[in-house]
């Protein structure tokens, strides 16, 4: 955090056309990534052209560790597939995100770890409770 | 410029009208609903498409609604707006139409929605179609009672809040539904039912779930002045207020407060009342735990409390609240976007029409509108001739 914004810088690859491609390009290079802003240091997910709380066209790729904090959770039970969780979780550089634990239920509060899955062409970020064995 | 205050007591609701409700069957579309509501409200109002100029509606089965509906009904009018923030479009469309009659943009202003999605689908339909990536819908969600869950989930969490207080709000809502015939689900229904249904998306189960039926509804709405001339008693608008603070769940910053804490507030402010000036309540409760938010939010109770609030049958009949006396989307009629329909009963409460369900020396009623997921958030605030 030598710059004052949270998490570290990340390199984005050229050419990846908009915010989306951008984060997806990081994705697939193994990258979580979250965006800061060089003017208020706020930290903003999902990926967009500005910052959403300054208005300032400043935003930064930033490598996120992917540490976080259960803030809620839902579990669904499919007829078909195994009972998980759609969780919230707030990371540990200020963004929420929408993901996935595959362990059913899951309490606010717990500490996760994010781990990047393949889904069809796509990579995502799901999570596990940390100190649990994968 | 008109100060906003200035619109309390402007315009007025002339007419209501449901179209035929709960499973219409095939061959019956989402226009041919539209179009038998507008019709019927019409027909309330002692008014007739010749009178119309202005038309307000939003559908998540045709595009370009208002321009669908016009072309339907033979409207040709000097206004249009389909304002699309989910099931609280049609509480917007109020506002926007207040505005616009006061302006003199128009006089007579038809405001409709209608849904088969029961007939056709089984399943809930959605606004539009995304052609832009999604952060959620990859992780699995069943959305929107997903969304929903979280934000119970939260507030269990952080309040106390208990399972059996979300149930309390879906056996209130079929206790008033067994006092109207058009209700779609009538039967008992106790707390245990609730409880032991099948669980959608934890905490919530498909009796937490708002039903999936067809239905369309329509409000006609005009200035103060017309509107004294016309059969019916005038509902007039004290005052109204919209927010929205987010669209995807994810990006809310508190589960457990919703932007109905700004529009409660505003509106209340317009209409120059409190909560405790409130006879009647009805609260888009697409899910039982937007009940509890929306009476928190909009200052019935403390936040973190409607669970205690709606507890013992608060805001059952005979309750220390009226809400949501036609049944809600919970057990009357829920056909993908709600809203329009607290317009309908808050009306037909205020004008003495409601039956079984009257409540006695109704004068303000509260109608609230929710859009998305807790997205958008429209307060209304309508009184009859006694509080203008």
């Amino acid at each position: 955090m030598t710059d004052g914004l949270p998490g570290s810088p990340a390199e984005v690859p050229e050419h990846v056309g908009g915010p989306h491609a951008a984060y997806q390009a990081l994705l697939a290079a193994g990258v979580l990534s979250f965006q800061a802003c060089g003017a208020c240091s706020s930290a903003v997910f999902p990926p967009r052209g500005r910052c959403s709380s300054c208005g300032a066209d400043a935003l930064q790729w930033r490598v996120s560790t992917g540490h976080g904090t259960v803030y809620s959770a839902t579990t669904l039970t499919p007829r078909d597939r195994a009972a998980y969780s759609v969780v919230l979780v707030d990371l540990d550089e200020g963004y929420r995100m929408m993901s996935r634990i595959d362990q059913a239920p899951v309490a606010i509060d717990t500490r996760v770890t994010a781990r990047l899955v393949r889904s069809g062409d796509d990579v995502l970020p799901v999570f596990d409770a940390e100190g649990e064995d994968r | 410029m008109t100060e906003e205050r200035a619109l309390r007591g402007r315009t007025a609701i002339v007419g209501v009208a449901e179209s035929d409700l709960g499973e219409v069957g095939p061959g019956v579309t989402a226009l041919d609903l539209t179009e038998q509501a507008a019709g019927r409200a019409l027909d309330d109002a002692g008014l007739t498409i010749t009178d119309v100029d202005a038309v307000f509606s939003h559908s998540a089965f045709y595009p370009m609604p208002t321009v669908v509906l016009a072309e339907r009904m033979g409207i040709r009018p000097r206004y249009s707006d389909s304002t699309a923030t989910g099931g609280s479009s049609f509480l917007a469309h109020v506002r926007h139409a207040t505005a616009a009659i006061e302006a003199g943009m128009c006089e007579v202003a038809l405001i409709a929605y209608g849904s088969n999605q029961r007939s056709a689908s089984g399943g809930l339909i959605s606004s539009g179609q995304n052609h832009i990536p999604s952060y959620e819908a990859p992780f699995g969600p069943r959305l929107p009672v997903s969304a929903y869950a979280l934000a119970a989930a939260r507030h269990m969490h952080e309040f106390g809040t208990t399972r059996e207080q979300l149930a309390e709000v879906a056996v209130a809502a079929r206790l008033w539904a067994q006092r109207n015939p058009a209700a779609f689900e009538r039967g008992d229904l106790s707390i245990d039912d609730v409880l032991n249904a099948r669980m959608v998306s934890s905490p919530l189960t498909v009796r937490d779930c708002c039903l999936v039926t067809d239905g369309g509804g329509a409000v006609v709405l005009t200035s103060a002045e017309r509107a004294r001339d016309l059969p019916k008693p005038p509902i007039y608008y004290l005052g109204a207020a919209e927010a929205h603070w987010h669209m995807n769940i994810s990006q809310t910053p508190d589960l457990t407060v919703t932007s109905a804490a700004q529009t409660g507030p505003r509106a209340f402010d317009l209409a120059g009342l409190t909560p405790a000036d409130v006879d009647v309540v009805e609260l888009y409760d697409a899910f039982s735990i937007n009940t509890l938010l929306f009476l928190e939010d909009l200052g019935f109770c403390a936040k973190g409390e409607a669970g205690d609030f709606v507890s013992g049958g608060g805001i059952a009949p005979g309750g220390h609240l009226p809400v949501n006396t036609n049944g809600g989307g919970l057990s009357y009629c829920h056909p993908g976007m709600y809203g329009i329909f607290t317009l309908i009963e808050s009306t037909r409460q205020l004008r003495g029409e409601a039956g079984d369900r009257q409540v006695a020396d109704a004068h303000v009623a509260l109608a609230h509108g929710n859009g998305g997921m807790l997205s958008s958030q429209v307060t209304v605030l309508l009184g009859d001739a006694s509080v203008v």
